[in-house]
């Protein structure tokens, strides 16, 4: 692959990245059993609302196929996109703005504020500014930055990182919630007792940073190339309200959102919403074009469109290119035993989860955050949903593979699984090896069935007792049975007169595999037909027969090409 | 693989079988391998045996070593390409070798694999779908209550769900006491469980209580990995419920003690 280069300081994200201590901070979190809880109900809730909204629409496999290539040709032709959608932005009134890193992103951004003046910005959610640290980077020059998404308000308030990409603040309980606002806002005699007093409380709050605001910053889900427009979806309408109130819009977006044409950008949205939350659709679906018109009486003055590339071109140009297809909905999140348990946080950084376990190691470096791509059974589950049918699994693999390659990996891994394919190449010494080990491991647990300390397998048996081998391997008790066939066919030739007589019952064959022993003893191949079975010859010959030929697996092997990453594969 | 019916109109009276019998199955728990010869052997095929064989190169493929699993990939084509059908007792070693293979090696090699995915299903499924394996005059083998799991790389990769439900409707008379959330997976993972024992343990610990919540006496299930890490807690946990593999039930294999347990 090509290889991503050491990532500068200049684009270094200011949230402060954990992901090297994920398992500490994953053990951390289901120690705390009131979230690990709610994260569980969570993971059998929003799983079902999925299902039942993609039940419901009929058509994923055929729009998910669609989507993705929609994605991939955007992708594949992003510079032709990516001109065009700039030539009808700015004709539509906008500044288009492109920034190499967060860094740049953020300098922009202030830059703009600065020259209205602006002391007051009110904020839709985005991710985007999340990996660039903007908020800090504007609050450090001296502005007050309102997030007015529920969720990042809440968060903002208790001065934390999102923990899910569409809800930033499902880690907080409602009773966590009201807590906050107690202490602080200004509640009077209020005690928030019910939930729909906390959300009042939270618009009321936000409708005055709203008017305050001289300047919205909103991300966006989607870049429409034929019209210059960008698509955002909400379901609280404070997109809407960021970008129609204050005098200047920002939209703060990566390169990577490029769709050709609106209708694109609206299938895509059709998979988008289910696969998030499963509704058909959100509250608020926005297409915004630009500044108000002269004929027009509202909307902003002046709209800037800053394009964030931050490595997005080198991960284009990189084995990992099939990741820029993710449209953000999170339901490989949701559907992620190992999120459920291990919670948003563990990840360490902004974007957690499957889709965030490729992302991170790609956004800062494999370094930092190699315990991430080992978050993963390769159990499926997120490809199976995820929209844009990009193999999480494989790519996750993938990245496992540049952890031992760089050599990121403990030594004892990377030793112990060479030599076990050492081993497996080695039958006979493969076997002597197992067998003996096999065979005293059978010893001393037969009579319990399992350990419940082995000196090797400390991980394994921390949480599960290790079952014991059943008795000898099967490629000794077959050895054996060949033995013993062998002496027994001997016998026979030389037994004249006498009947050939049954050999002891094997241990293990018992009904018809004792009864036709045979096919399983020969062991050589080809196989010589069987001089017994009439017909046996001729059967074969019509085996060609395309009638009785296995049909390929369904969807055939998985992964567009092979992987050029074999060195020895010669 | 609803269309199998109409691939396969007619399917030979015996067909020829190498088995893979898998280095978990060999090692651990071998009474799968004689259930699964016996399962074949039942629905009319030739089974042989390559002696050769060791392990299809997961480990060492998961780990993110594929320099190392690119050979013992080799050496498992080289061993099986001759046959007419390679049947495996394990989702995930199946899945290894259909889908994984292509994937992992190139040119020639690539082809190879190509060809020996084709031919390569798992047990349930060849069994169910191409062997079409029937009860006939046998008696119905009795079965206490049953609960399975559906191993994550045979459900995902091969579409591995009705046919061992099927065939313990066929051969056993028994309807599988489905446990919630069958298909998340139990948190083995190859070395995950060990990388990561904390997270792999919550994991195996909800799938165990979602198969206890069913008062199945036996869980069953396709992949031994999986089976070892759920046996392996429920006997930590003291519960009380057998863990055996699907081919030992379907041939009625009740006598050797389930996974992990004394004898």
């Amino acid at each position: 692959m090509t290889p991503l280069s050491a990532r500068g300081s200049d684009g270094r994200s200011h949230l402060k990245q954990t992901s090297d201590t994920f398992l500490d901070n994953a053990s951390a979190a289901l120690k705390d059993t009131d979230r690990a809880q709610r994260r569980d109900k969570m993971a059998l809730f929003m799983p079902r609302a999925r299902d039942a909204a993609m039940d419901d629409f009929g058509q994923f496999e055929e729009l998910r196929q669609h989507v993705k290539q929609l994605r991939q040709h955007s992708l594949e032709h992003l510079d032709h996109y990516l001109t065009k959608f700039e030539q009808e932005a700015v004709q539509n009134g906008n500044r288009v703005h492109f920034a190499e890193n967060g860094d740049e992103l953020n300098s922009i951004v202030l830059d703009i504020c600065q020259q209205h003046n602006a002391r007051h910005i009110a904020k839709g959610k985005s991710m985007v500014t999340e990996e660039t640290g903007l908020n800090d980077y504007l609050k450090r020059a001296g502005l007050r930055v309102t997030e007015t998404d529920l969720g990042e308000y809440i968060i903002q308030q208790a001065g934390e990182a999102p923990s899910h990409i569409v809800g930033p603040a499902l880690h907080k309980s409602a009773a966590e919630i009201r807590e906050l606002f107690l202490a602080k806002h200004d509640l009077g005699e209020r005690d928030l007792s019910e939930t729909s007093d906390m959300v009042d409380e939270a618009r009321q709050v936000l409708r005055e940073h709203f008017l305050n605001a001289e300047v919205g910053i909103i991300g966006a889900n989607a870049l429409v190339a034929e019209s210059g427009y960008s698509m955002l979806v909400t379901n609280e309408g404070n997109g809407d309200l960021c970008a129609n109130l204050p005098n200047v819009l920002i939209i703060c977006t990566t390169i990577d959102r490029l769709l050709p044409r609106a209708e694109d950008a609206t299938a895509m949205l059709r998979l988008l919403v289910r696969s998030a939350t499963g509704q058909p659709h959100t509250c608020y679906t926005s297409f915004y074009s630009g500044p108000r018109r002269v004929q027009e009486n509202d909307g902003p003055l002046e709209t800037h469109i800053v394009l964030l590339d931050n490595r997005r071109t080198e991960i284009l140009a990189s084995d990992y290119s099939e990741m820029l297809q993710c449209i953000r909905c999170g339901a490989c999140l949701n559907h992620c035993p190992i999120y459920a348990a291990a919670g948003g946080h563990a990840y360490g950084w902004v974007y957690p989860g499957p889709m965030g376990s490729i992302l991170t190691p790609l956004l800062t470096s494999l370094e930092q955050s190699n315990a991430l791509p080992n978050a993963c059974t390769s159990c499926g589950r997120c490809a199976e949903v995820c929209p844009a049918d990009i193999p999480l699994p494989d790519l996750l693999r993938d990245l496992r593979h540049d952890e031992a390659q760089k050599k990121l990996s403990p030594v004892r891994w990377r030793t112990g699984m060479r030599i076990h394919a050492w081993f497996t190449r080695h039958p006979g010494l493969y076997r002597a090896v197992t067998g003996m080990g096999i065979f005293a491991l059978h010893l001393l647990g037969r009579s319990k069935g399992s350990f419940s300390k082995l000196p090797f397998a400390s991980g394994w048996t921390s949480q599960r007792d290790f079952p014991a081998p059943q008795g000898k391997t099967f490629m000794q008790q077959l050895a054996a049975i060949q033995r013993e066939d062998k002496a027994r066919a001997h016998r026979e030739t030389r037994g004249k007169q006498k009947k050939p007589t049954q050999s002891k019952p094997r241990k293990k064959s018992t009904g018809p595999a004792s009864e036709r022993r045979e096919p399983v003893l020969r062991a050589d191949w080809p196989r010589k037909p069987d001089p017994r079975k009439p017909g046996a010859a001729s059967q074969r010959k019509a085996r060609p027969d395309t009638s009785t030929k296995p049909r390929a697996h369904p969807g055939g092997p998985r992964g567009k090409k092979p992987r050029q990453r074999q060195p020895d594969d010669k | 693989m609803t269309s199998t019916e109409a691939n396969q109109p007619n399917p030979p009276a015996s067909l020829r079988v190498s088995l893979f019998v898998t280095c978990l199955a060999d090692l651990f728990r071998p009474s799968v391998a004689f259930a699964s010869i016996k399962l074949l052997e039942q629905a009319g095929c030739e089974v042989t045996v390559p002696l050769k064989q060791t392990c299809c190169g997961q480990p060492a493929y998961n780990t993110g070593d594929f320099a190392s699993a690119v050979p013992v990939a080799r050496q498992l084509i080289q061993q099986f390409e001759a046959a007419d059908y390679v049947v495996v007792p394990s989702g995930s070693c199946a899945g290894m070798i259909c889908h994984h293979y292509p994937r992992l090696l190139e040119g020639e090699w690539r082809e190879r694999a190509l060809q020996l995915a084709a031919k390569t299903f798992e047990l349930t499924t060849f069994l169910n779908d191409i062997a079409r394996i029937k009860r006939g005059d046998r008696p119905p083998i009795e079965l206490p209550s049953v609960t399975y799991h559906d191993s994550c790389a045979g459900l995902r990769e091969l579409d591995i769900k009705a046919q061992p439900r099927a065939l313990l409707q066929e051969l056993c008379d028994t309807q599988v006491n489905e446990l919630q959330q069958t298909e998340v997976c139990c948190g083995f993972g190859g070395t995950f469980c060990a990388k990561m024992p904390d997270i792999s343990g919550k994991m195996v610990g909800d799938k165990l209580a979602s198969a206890v919540a069913t008062k199945a006496k036996i869980l069953t299930g396709g992949d031994l990995g999986c089976l070892l890490n759920i046996a392996g807690r429920a006997i930590r946990n003291g519960e009380d419920i057998e863990v055996r593999h699907i081919a030992e039930l379907l041939c009625g294999d009740l006598d050797d003690p389930a996974i992990g347990q004394g004898q």
